[in-house]
């Protein structure tokens, strides 16, 4: 059995990719995805702080403390590149302006449910810009290891914690395999499986009903 | 002409005062108003209410006012790498209202343009959503949200002209500009204070309307959080 590596995950992630699209990506294996934009694609990230066009990581001289990304990083800005405040940023997502969003996810439930903000007692973040983000943006799609590291399915019946949106998920794509949700009412179908990993293999780590034919 | 100051603590002496709510700009550590939290700390106030998307991390920004107990609840959307905020908050010391990053940016904004509430799909069918009304507008459910406003704002401008007029710099506009907005009184903290006219007026970000009071620190620490840079060898 070859699961898919982050990287992987990420590649087959930029694979939905498409020419003119305005993308958001979270933090961890989303972020991966603007290293595999297609040659030729002109895909524009934004970055929900207030930023159109994100460029590289800067070069060590040209670091600049009031040029971030939502991860806080130092990034830097290209020719297209906008500044806006954080009420015009978040108009373009909750006005249904960006096309894509990829994050992570803690648990995703049958009917697309979405869990990634909050553990009570544990974690106590704060959802940032994630509950925006999956409310207003046009196709959200999840990237994940597909159980917990205690072996447990992420991929549930119902999500048993705090959700993030109802109903929001259209694609989840794991080491294991990718499942797409047709439509809101409709369960995810598995479309595509990692090399070597067999349909017994995601029944077996998958709580949710899935449609597999 | 509005009134520059060159300390951040005579800026704010006769308007801050214990048990008041503030808006404080920035995300992250980017584009915080350092020389006025710092005055807040020398001031001493306490039982503050703070709106602002982070709480700062320890010891920096809003960390600083977590440190001396000065704050007493915090409306924010992210506050992680914070420990001092975590162990207040689980110890019940601290009172936290967590908003999403769009809805709190929105609350600041119809503060500021005179909208007591508006209805956004956000949240719905969430813990967020608890409590609050629901209305369907077209077959969807969106769910009602208030405005945020504040007795005073502070913001971290770039440069300013000396009728008020303000620009931002780079991502450090954030949160500040509509928080400006949304302040009884609005404090900014700029580098740079220019001669009115300056400016070209179609490039202003923020309109001198908004600016009550100026302090000028022309050399601020900007702490970065996550320093991460490329090498020329690698292109």
């Amino acid at each position: 059995m070859m699961p898919w590596d982050r990287n992987q995950i990420a590649a087959r992630a930029a694979k939905e990719l498409q020419d003119g699209y305005y993308v958001n990506l979270g933090i961890g294996i989303p972020t991966l995805v603007a290293n595999n934009i297609p040659d030729g694609m002109t895909v524009t990230l934004q970055s929900e702080n207030g930023m159109l066009g994100i460029g590289p990581f800067p070069y060590e001289d040209e670091v600049d403390a009031d040029l971030i990304n939502a991860g806080k990083q130092t990034i830097s800005a290209l020719p297209s590149s906008t500044f806006f405040s954080s009420a015009d940023s978040f108009a373009m997502i909750r006005g249904g302006h960006i096309d894509l969003t990829i994050l992570g996810a803690l648990e995703v439930s049958e009917e697309g449910d979405l869990a990634n903000w909050m553990i009570p007692g544990k974690m106590i973040k704060g959802m940032g810009g994630a509950m925006d983000l999956v409310a207003g943006v046009k196709q959200v799609i999840v990237t994940m290891d597909h159980v917990s590291k205690d072996g447990s399915p992420k991929i549930r019946k119902q999500c048993g914690l705090p959700l993030t949106g109802k109903s929001v998920v259209d694609m989840v794509i794991t080491d294991l395999c990718v499942l797409q949700r047709p439509s809101a009412g409709e369960l995810f179908r598995l479309t595509e499986l990692a090399d070597g990993v067999t349909l017994d293999e995601i029944l077996a780590k998958t709580e949710a009903d899935i449609v597999t034919g | 002409m509005k009134p520059v100051y060159e300390n951040a603590q005579q800026a704010l002496a006769d308007i801050i005062h214990d048990d008041m709510t503030l808006m404080v700009g920035g995300f992250g550590l980017c584009g915080i108003p350092e020389a006025l939290i710092d005055a807040l700390e020398t001031l001493g106030a306490k039982g503050l209410t703070c709106i602002s998307n982070n709480a700062g991390i320890d010891g920096v920004g809003l960390g600083k006012l977590l440190r001396t107990r000065q704050i007493k609840k915090m409306i924010s959307s992210y506050v992680g790498e914070n420990k001092e905020f975590e162990r207040q908050y689980l110890a019940g010391e601290l009172e936290l209202e967590f908003n999403p990053q769009g809805t709190l940016a929105e609350r600041c904004r119809a503060g500021g343009a005179g909208i007591p509430a508006f209805f956004t799909k956000t949240g719905v069918g969430t813990i967020i959503a608890e409590g609050k009304p629901t209305e369907v507008f077209e077959g969807q459910t969106y769910v009602m949200e208030r405005w945020l406003r504040a007795d005073v704002s502070l913001i971290k401008g770039w440069k300013v002209d000396e009728a008020g007029n303000l620009l931002f710099r780079k991502t450090a506009r954030n949160f500040n500009q509509p928080m400006a907005t949304a302040g009884d009184i609005c404090v900014v903290e700029v580098e740079e204070v220019v001669a009115t006219g300056t400016f070209d007026p179609d490039q202003v970000h923020l309109p001198g309307i908004f600016v009550d009071r100026i302090v000028l620190n022309p050399d601020p620490e900007k702490r970065i959080e996550f320093r991460t840079t490329r090498s020329r060898e690698n292109g």
